[in-house]
């Protein structure tokens, strides 16, 4: 959480203090790779006791802040924390804290890699991230779709996971091809990188068309309305095939390419024949589609991939979502969902009628100023049951939801909504700074 | 008879939720008793020219071109052309507007042909991009209450002498940064920066297109809209600009 500018400073003077005096005696950073410099050993020093000063003063986590303090001392700190170390990056608009979690836990889970969770995911949560881990640790990070390029540039990772791109915060990403053509810049450039890519998404597919090296997984997007214009021609791309057989440019050549990773019923399928049985304790078609795209990308870094399989079978939350919670005696299901392709797959989960549905949306920065984005979500799915309309943007939710033919009612406090349909067990679909205000009042 | 409301290339041109204007459109008409339908055209598909309403959402730079060609901006005539001789109604939003006007800018940087029902040409803006709430007050001639909407876009839209705008700018760039006024109309056909999507917030603006499609109209209920409409203009209108803090996490 931020705690403004003039907050950092006093944070980061205090730390700077603290730090001198233990780096005098003793490494802040422990290493056997090339040694840190000296300025980025303070800088993760600073930052490491900034954001414990940010979570003592009850400010939250603390990584961003703390990261921020990082690169302020030391604007190349990323480069230098990542230097050496065997990286892993996970990128796209949805599924990227649940599959860098999938990945964490293929890789051995917490002590044996470093990994960012809490959606810090600009370069200063990747800074706080690599700082607080063991220095010779492999990291698991994941990246705003955004940052992908700079973040490659800096931590000139083994392997990037790309899980698919459609429009998410508009107000801030434009235009979701250039992001796509961003991607394939940046892969060009650094042809060492293997790329682990949905092979279902046109807009990945030509993200990941320049890279050194590809494995392409069928993870599948039902969401396509982003990639009806061809990337590479503008001409129009045919989904007509059926749902994860196909898709393919009628003006170019462009066209899904053969799959080195498939999904096949509950299993995952490589090239090389071999199959892993997955049983997952995730819901829904895009978590088994994740958890493919773990273990290719664990595979990559050199994982048995039949190992790698059982550590992700033990995961049943990903930092709250999909968690059952008691909420004043209503049992409500968490999940997440900030864009229509998101809900494309909540809907795939979503207990059948009469299970109630809280919906909590807000507008913030994180999630978008522009809510515009609920008219792109098919919510006439939800008809024949109730649905509360809740969070900040709560009015534009319940215009939509009338529109959609679907009864509903409209409570602006977050626990009074999840309460408000009388019934003993509700689903809680919350878009992405909804979910964080649901949590800490949970909690 | 059933009343149609065309939805041309959401798949193109369905960025920023503009489907959400044609279900408006045919909603409002069936809760007064009249039968509508969408008819949803994706790309490729031939356009119908009998549809008494049609709306054109925003999208991307190549899709925009995309979707000029296929209506015909490179030929003489063409469906939508032919639709509004009829009479049709024509609601453009953003890249919409942009192509049913006289030009824009393609991906190449070079001009390209619009559809010409609007007298007006976009050019890239010379400012950072216009992305924001938008707050518009309509011309009087309209008898609309204000616009409210969000907008972005690059381009910078001029109107010829055929054009008259869609309202003055209250809060918000329209059509571009000192210009102070939003949209373009001649007719039946609007053209306008707003999205949200704008009927969503606009309903008076929904029942102006569906009265000139079909002539009067009873009153709806449309407490949940005004809440609506309440809660936007005080968050863009009714108090001093905070500063906002960036970042995630």
């Amino acid at each position: 959480m931020s705690v403004g500018r003039r907050g950092l400073a006093v944070l980061a003077a205090i730390a700077t203090t603290v730090v001198e005096r233990c780096t005098l005696g003793s490494t802040v950073v422990a290493t056997e790779r090339p040694p840190l410099p000296a300025r980025t050993r303070l800088a993760a020093g600073i930052g490491l006791a900034t954001a414990g000063l940010s979570r003592r003063l009850g400010r939250g986590g603390g990584s961003v802040i703390g990261g921020r303090a990082i690169l302020a001392v030391d604007p190349d700190a990323l480069a230098r924390l990542a230097a050496g170390r065997t990286v892993a990056l996970v990128s796209g608009t949805n599924g990227k804290t649940t599959t860098t979690s999938l990945l964490a836990a293929a890789l051995g889970g917490p002590g044996a890699v470093v990994t960012n969770l809490l959606g810090a995911n600009l370069p200063p949560g990747l800074a706080a991230a690599l700082a607080a881990g063991g220095a010779d640790l492999p990291a698991a990070l994941e990246v705003d779709e955004a940052w992908l390029p700079r973040v490659v540039q800096a931590t000139r990772p083994r392997a990037v996971a790309l899980l698919n791109l459609s429009r998410d915060q508009l107000d801030r990403n434009n235009e979701v091809r250039t992001l796509s053509g961003g991607w394939r810049a940046a892969f060009e450039a650094h042809p060492d990188v293997t790329v682990v890519a949905n092979a279902d998404d046109p807009l990945v597919v030509w993200g990941a068309g320049r890279a050194g090296a590809v494995v392409w997984v069928g993870a599948g997007q039902p969401w396509t309305d982003d990639a009806g214009g061809c990337p590479a021609c503008g001409g129009r791309i045919d989904f007509s095939a059926a749902p994860g057989r196909g898709w393919a440019c009628l003006g170019c050549d462009l066209a899904r390419p053969a799959l080195d990773v498939s999904l096949d019923g509950p299993a995952v399928l490589w090239r090389d024949g071999l199959s892993v049985a997955l049983r997952l304790q995730l819901p829904g078609r895009a978590n088994r589609a994740n958890a493919a795209m773990a273990l290719a990308t664990a595979a990559v870094l050199g994982f048995d991939r039949t190992e790698a399989a059982r550590k992700v079978e033990s995961l049943d939350e990903i930092v709250g979502r999909y968690a059952v919670v008691d909420a004043g005696g209503v049992r409500a299901r968490l999940l997440l969902a900030k864009n229509p392709a998101g809900w494309l797959e909540v809907f795939d989960f979503v207990r059948p009628a009469p299970v109630p549905v809280v919906v909590a949306i807000n507008a913030r920065i994180a999630d978008g100023r522009d809510p515009s984005w609920l008219w792109d979500v098919p919510f006439e799915r939800l008809q024949g049951r109730l649905v509360v309309a809740t969070g900040e943007r709560s009015r534009d939710l319940a215009v939509r939801l009338r529109y959609a033919g679907v009864e509903h009612v409209r409570r602006s406090d977050l626990l009074e909504a999840i309460g408000a349909s009388g019934a003993p067990d509700v689903d809680v679909v919350a878009n992405y700074t909804s979910f964080q205000q649901l949590r800490s009042r949970l909690a | 008879m059933t009343v149609s409301v065309a939805l041309l290339f959401p798949d193109l041109l369905g960025t920023y939720g503009d489907s959400g204007n044609a279900a408006i459109l045919a909603a409002r008409l069936r809760w007064r008793g009249i039968d509508s339908e969408v008819i949803t055209v994706r790309s490729g598909q031939p356009v119908p020219d009998s549809c008494e309403l049609y709306v054109v959402g925003g999208g991307e730079d190549l899709p925009q071109s995309q979707a000029a060609v296929q209506l015909g901006a490179d030929r003489e005539g063409g469906p939508l052309r032919r639709a509004v001789d009829r009479g049709a109604v024509v609601l453009a939003v953003c890249a919409g507007m942009q192509i049913v006007g006289r030009s824009f800018t393609g991906p190449d940087g070079a001009p390209a042909a619009g559809i010409g029902l609007l007298d007006c040409s976009t050019e890239p803006g010379r400012g950072p991009r216009m992305v924001g709430e938008i707050v518009v007050d309509p011309a009087p001639e309209l008898d609309l209450p204000a616009l409210t909407g969000y907008e972005n876009h690059a381009g910078a839209t001029s109107l010829g002498p055929a054009a008259q705008p869609l309202g003055r700018v209250r809060v918000g760039c329209g059509n571009g940064p000192g210009r102070g006024v939003d949209g373009a109309r001649s007719g039946k056909v609007i053209g306008t920066y707003l999205h949200g999507p704008v009927l969503a917030r606009n309903p008076a603006l929904a029942d102006l297109l569906l009265t000139w499609a079909v002539g009067p109209l009873s009153p709806l209920d449309d407490t949940e809209c005004d809440d609506l409409r309440g809660e936007r203009f005080a968050a863009v209108l009714g108090r001093p600009r905070r500063r906002v803090r960036a970042g995630r996490g």
